[in-house]
C-alpha cells in the first residue's frame, strides 16, 4: 500500500510539475507576464526602499500637509477626497494599497490606477493608451511604459511643453538662400 | 534604289535652299532674328542656372508647386488649338480667303506647340530623366495619368501640324499636285485633335479632387472657349504683321481676318458666359470651395495679389467682346487690332496665372501662400516665347515665298541653268556681262 | 578654287564645312565627359523592373556614393513586403498638444533636407475649438511659449497612405506606387520632378526637393530603405513612408516613439490583436476628407 501511495504521490507531483510548467509557459506568453519587460517605475534616487525610514517611524493617519519630508510632492490628484495613505499602504510603505486592502508592488502600480481609471486601464493593456516603443512584433526588444512613466501619480496632469519651431515659411527658403 | 537616291538628293537640295532662304533677308529681318536670339541666349543661360541649382532658383514652393511655366503652357496649348478655326473654314467649307493662309496658321500652331512643350520641359525637375516618359522604353502611366495623355496628344498634334503644311509646301515647291487621298485624312484628323489637346490639358487639371477650384466640369468647355478667343486673335495680329513686313506678295485678305474675328466674337461670348456660370455657382452656394474664387476676385484674408490682374483681364475681355460683336468696330482694322490685343492679354491673365495660381490658394491644408515669378522664371519664359517666335519667323520665311511661288524648284532649275551657261562662258573665256 | 562638278567653291560652302567641323569637335569632349557612372545613372531601371542582381549593383553604387558624401557606412535595405501585413495609423486627437516632437523625430529618422529647402513630412495644424473639418481656418506657424494653448486643438497631418491614392493615379511615369502592405512609395531615381502628384494630393502629404538636400553629416541616419529614408537628390518628390525601414522589421515608426503624450498609434490591420484593430473596433474613428474617396489609412479618433 505504501508503494501505491508513493506512486500516486509521484504521479501527482509529476502532474503538478507539468501543469505548473504549462501555466508558467502560458503566463509567460500572456501580456501579464511582460511585467518584467516594463522599464522600472520612475522613482526619485535613493527613495526606495521606503521602509528604510518608515519602518521605524510612528504612524500618523491624520490627513495633513507634510512639512518635514516629501515637501516637494504637491498632491493634485483628487486631493480633496484622498491623501497619501489612501494609495500608499500605511503598514508597509514599500507597497501600494488597492481598495480592497490588497498590497501590490510599485511595478504593478497600474492596477491601482486602473481601479479608478478603468477605460484608460483597459486601453493601456491593449496598447492604445500610453506609449510603447521598440518592436511590436517578432522577438525584438520592446518597451512598455507604466502609467507612472508619463503621469506623475501625485500631479498626473501633463505640464505644457515648449513646442518645437514652426516650419520655415515658403519665402524664407529663398531669403535664406540669398543670404548665402 | 535609284528612286531613293533621287528622293534623298531632292530633299537635301530643298533643305539647303531653305537654309539659304532663311539666312538672307533685309535689315528688319536681321534685327528681329538677332534680338530674338539674344533673348533666347539669356533665357537659355537662366535655364542652365536653374538646371544646376534645382527649381529652388524659381519662386515655386510646396504650396504653389506650379507657376509661370505651367501658366504659359496652358495658354499656349490653347493658342495652338485655335488653328482648327482656320482649318475648318478652309478645308470643310472651302472658304477661299482663309484657304490661302491656312498653311501659315498650321505652322503657327506648330510653333505654339513647340513653345508649350518647351515650357513643360523647363518645368520638369529632372529633365535628364525625360526618357522615363517614353512609352515602351520608359514606363508611361497610360491611360491613368492625364499627363501621359497630354504628352501623346501634344506630340501627335505637333506631328500633324508639321506634316500637313510641310507636305503641302513641298509639293507646291515642286509644282506637283498634293495627293489629297493621302493628306486629307490627316487634315480632317487635325480638327478633333485640336479639340483633343486642349480638352486633355483641361482634364489634367479637372481630374484632381484635391483642388476644388479646378475640379469643375465646366473646365474643358471654358478652356476651349478661351482658346478659340486667344489663338485666332494672335493669328490676326501676326498675319497683319506678315502682310506688312513680308517682301513677298502674299495675299492675306481682310476678308479672312474679319471672318476669323467673327468666330472670336462667338468664342468670347461663350467664354464670358461659362465664367459667369462658374461664378454664380460658387458665390451662390457659398461652400468652403468659394475660397479660391474669393482669393482671385476679392482677396482672401488680406491676400490680394491677383485681384487687380483678374479685374483688368475681365475688363479687357468684356471690352474686346463688344469690339468683336459690333460689326463697325470689328471691320475696322484699328479697333480690330485693339480688340485682339485686349483678348490676347486678357485671356493670358485669365488662363495663365489667373487659373493656375488660385488652384493652389488656399492649399489643401488651408494655407495661403502667394506666388510671384522671379526674374529667372521671367527670363526663361521670355526665352521660350522668343524661341517660338523665331521658329515661326523662320518657318514663315520659307513658307511664304513657297506659297507665292517665288521660291520653287522651277525657278531654281531655271536659275541654275542660266548659271550653267554662265560657267560655260567663264570656262571658254568668253565671259560677258549678262 | 574649284570642287568637283566644276562649280565655284563658294564662301558659303566653306563656312558651312567649317561650322560643321567645329560643332563636331566641340561635341566630342561633351560626349566623352559623360562618365560611365553618369551613363549608368541615366539608364537605371525602374525599381520594380530590377532583377535582384540589378538591385544589388544599384545598392552597392549608392552605398559608396553616400559613404563619400556623408562619411558614414550606410545599410540600404530593399526588404520586401512582410506577408499578411497591411499597415494603418491611428492618431488620438484628444491628446495631441501640438509640440511638434513628431515632426523633428521624422526629419531626423528620414534624412530630410534641413534648410534650402526645409522639408517636413508631418505638418501640425492648430484649429480653433468648434471647428475641425474646414482646414482653411488652420494655423500652421503657431509658436507660443507653451503648448497646448487654451481654446485650440492640434491636428497633425502627413501622407495618409490612401487606398485609392490620387498621386499614384496621376504620376506620368509610375514613379510612385502602392506596395502590397499598403505603403505608397516613391522610386526617387525614377521621378522626373513634374510635381503633378503634389497638385493631386488632398492632404499635402508630398513635398519636393527643390534643390540638393542639405543634411548635416552628424545627423544623418545610415540605416535606410531604398524606397524610404535613403538620402534623396534634387528635384525628386518625397513623403512619409510609415518608416518603411522600421515597420517591415516590426518596429514602430519614429513619430510614434517620439510622441510624449502617446497620441500616435500604429498597427497591422490584418492582425486581429493589433492596436489598430482595437481602435477601429472600439473608438469612433474618422478620416480626413473622406468624401474625396481616397480611402486613407490614417485614422483619427477621440477619447474625450
Amino acid at each position: 500500500m505504501f508503494k501505491q501511495e508513493g506512486c500516486r504521490t509521484v504521479m501527482r507531483l509529476f502532474y503538478a510539475a507539468v501543469t505548473s510548467l504549462f501555466l508558467l509557459f502560458f503566463l509567460a506568453s500572456s501580456p501579464f507576464a511582460v511585467v518584467e519587460e516594463y522599464t522600472p517605475p520612475p522613482m526619485t534616487e535613493g527613495m526606495y526602499p521606503c521602509s528604510n525610514c518608515h519602518a521605524s517611524m510612528e504612524l500618523n493617519r491624520k490627513k495633513r500637509d507634510l512639512k518635514e519630508e516629501h515637501t516637494d510632492i504637491k498632491l493634485h490628484h483628487a486631493e480633496t477626497m484622498r491623501w497619501c495613505l489612501d494609495c500608499h499602504d500605511a503598514g508597509n510603505r514599500d507597497k501600494l494599497r488597492l481598495y480592497n486592502g490588497e498590497l501590490i508592488k510599485f511595478t504593478e502600480s497600474y492596477r491601482l490606477c486602473g481601479e479608478c481609471h478603468g477605460p484608460q486601464y483597459r486601453d493601456w493593456r491593449a496598447g492604445i493608451h500610453g506609449k510603447r516603443t521598440g518592436y511590436f512584433t517578432g522577438s525584438g526588444k520592446r518597451t512598455y511604459f507604466l502609467c507612472a512613466h508619463c503621469h506623475d501619480p501625485h500631479e498626473p496632469k501633463f505640464k505644457p511643453l515648449k513646442p518645437e519651431p514652426p516650419p520655415h515659411r515658403p519665402k524664407e527658403n529663398h531669403d535664406a538662400k540669398s543670404k548665402q | 534604289m535609284e528612286k531613293l537616291r533621287e528622293t534623298w538628293h531632292e530633299t537635301w537640295h530643298f533643305y539647303r535652299r531653305t537654309l539659304t532662304l532663311v539666312a538672307k533677308g533685309n535689315k528688319l529681318y536681321y534685327a528681329w532674328c538677332f534680338s530674338l536670339m539674344a533673348i533666347i541666349v539669356v533665357g537659355f543661360l537662366s535655364y542652365l542656372k536653374q538646371h544646376d541649382v534645382g527649381l529652388i532658383a524659381t519662386n515655386m514652393n510646396d504650396q504653389v508647386s506650379w507657376g509661370l511655366y505651367i501658366a504659359n503652357f496652358t495658354y499656349l496649348v490653347g493658342a495652338a488649338a485655335a488653328a482648327v478655326l482656320l482649318v475648318i473654314p478652309s478645308y470643310v467649307y472651302h472658304f477661299k480667303p482663309i484657304k490661302e493662309i491656312v498653311v501659315l496658321g498650321e505652322l503657327f500652331a506648330a510653333s505654339s506647340i513647340v513653345m508649350a512643350i518647351l515650357f513643360v520641359m523647363v518645368d520638369l525637375g529632372r529633365l535628364d530623366r525625360f526618357w522615363h516618359m517614353i512609352p515602351f522604353i520608359g514606363s508611361m502611366n497610360f491611360p491613368q495619368s492625364l499627363l501621359a495623355w497630354d504628352v501623346l496628344a501634344l506630340n501627335g498634334y505637333l506631328f500633324l501640324n508639321l506634316l500637313i503644311p510641310i507636305y503641302l509646301l513641298v509639293k507646291f515647291y515642286y509644282r506637283k499636285e498634293p495627293n489629297w487621298k493621302f493628306i486629307l485624312p490627316f487634315i480632317l484628323l487635325s480638327i478633333p485633335m485640336a479639340v483633343a489637346i486642349h480638352t486633355v490639358t483641361a482634364f489634367l487639371y479637372n481630374g484632381l479632387p484635391a483642388r476644388p477650384f479646378w475640379n469643375a466640369s465646366i473646365l474643358a468647355p471654358r478652356f476651349l472657349a478661351s482658346a478659340f478667343c486667344s489663338g485666332p486673335a494672335i493669328i490676326i495680329i501676326i498675319f497683319q504683321i506678315i502682310r506688312k513686313v513680308s517682301t513677298s506678295r502674299i495675299e492675306i485678305e481682310d476678308e479672312a481676318l474679319f471672318k476669323v474675328s467673327e468666330l472670336i466674337a462667338y468664342a468670347m461670348f461663350l467664354n464670358l458666359f461659362l465664367l459667369s456660370a462658374e461664378i454664380f455657382k460658387e458665390y451662390y452656394s457659398q461652400t468652403v470651395h468659394v475660397a479660391s474664387f474669393k482669393y482671385l476676385f476679392e482677396g482672401l484674408h488680406g491676400h490680394k495679389q491677383l485681384v487687380p490682374w483678374i479685374w483688368a483681364a475681365m475688363t479687357m475681355n468684356v471690352i474686346a467682346f463688344f469690339i468683336f460683336l459690333i460689326p463697325q468696330t470689328r471691320k475696322r482694322l484699328t479697333t480690330l487690332n485693339l480688340g485682339c490685343l485686349l483678348v490676347i492679354i486678357g485671356v493670358w491673365i485669365e488662363k495663365g496665372p489667373g487659373f493656375v495660381i488660385p488652384g493652389f490658394v488656399p492649399d489643401p491644408l488651408g494655407e495661403i501662400v502667394q506666388y510671384l515669378p522671379n526674374s529667372l522664371e521671367l527670363m526663361v519664359s521670355f526665352g521660350i516665347w522668343a524661341t517660338g517666335l523665331l521658329i515661326f519667323t523662320l518657318l514663315m520665311k520659307v513658307a511664304i515665298p513657297i506659297e507665292t511661288g517665288e521660291f520653287s524648284h522651277v525657278s531654281y532649275v531655271e536659275r541654275s541653268f542660266r548659271r550653267g551657261e554662265e560657267n560655260q562662258a567663264w570656262e571658254q573665256g568668253s565671259f560677258k556681262k549678262f | 578654287m574649284r570642287n568637283r562638278n566644276n562649280r565655284r567653291y563658294t564662301r558659303r560652302e566653306f563656312l558651312r564645312n567649317l561650322s560643321l567641323t567645329a560643332a563636331a569637335g566641340a561635341s566630342l569632349p561633351l560626349l566623352s565627359s559623360c562618365s560611365k557612372e553618369e551613363t549608368e545613372d541615366f539608364l537605371q531601371k525602374h525599381f520594380q523592373e530590377m532583377t535582384p542582381e540589378d538591385k544589388k549593383r544599384v545598392i552597392a553604387k549608392l552605398e559608396e556614393r553616400y559613404q563619400q558624401k556623408y562619411g558614414r557606412k550606410f545599410q540600404i535595405s530593399t526588404q520586401e513586403v512582410v506577408p499578411d501585413t497591411f499597415w494603418a495609423y491611428g492618431l488620438e486627437l484628444s491628446r495631441c498638444i501640438g509640440c511638434r516632437r513628431c515632426v523633428y523625430a521624422c526629419v531626423k529618422e528620414n534624412n530630410q533636407s534641413r534648410h534650402d529647402p526645409q522639408l517636413q513630412w508631418i505638418r501640425v495644424l492648430r484649429l480653433k475649438r468648434g471647428n475641425l473639418i474646414n482646414l482653411e481656418n488652420s494655423e500652421h506657424y503657431y509658436h507660443p511659449d507653451l503648448v497646448p494653448e487654451k481654446g485650440f486643438i492640434y491636428l497633425p497631418v502627413q501622407c495618409q497612405q490612401c487606398q485609392e491614392p490620387p498621386c499614384v493615379k496621376v504620376c506620368p511615369v509610375h514613379a510612385t506606387w502602392q506596395e502590397p502592405d499598403g505603403i505608397v512609395v516613391v522610386d526617387y531615381n525614377w521621378c522626373i520632378g513634374c510635381r503633378y502628384c503634389i497638385a493631386a494630393c488632398p492632404y499635402k502629404g508630398r513635398v519636393f526637393n527643390w534643390a540638393e538636400p542639405n543634411i548635416p553629416k552628424e545627423e544623418i541616419n545610415p540605416s535606410v530603405h531604398y524606397l524610404g529614408n535613403r538620402p534623396r537628390m534634387k528635384c525628386a518628390v518625397e513623403k512619409c513612408t510609415f518608416c518603411i525601414q522600421r515597420v517591415r522589421q516590426g518596429r514602430y515608426p519614429a513619430c510614434v516613439e517620439a510622441c510624449p503624450t502617446g497620441t500616435r498609434k500604429f498597427g497591422n490591420l490584418l492582425d486581429p490583436n493589433s492596436e489598430m484593430r482595437y481602435i477601429i473596433d472600439r473608438k469612433r474613428v474618422f478620416r480626413l476628407k473622406e468624401d474625396l474617396g481616397t480611402e486613407p489609412k490614417f485614422y483619427y479618433f477621440f477619447e474625450s
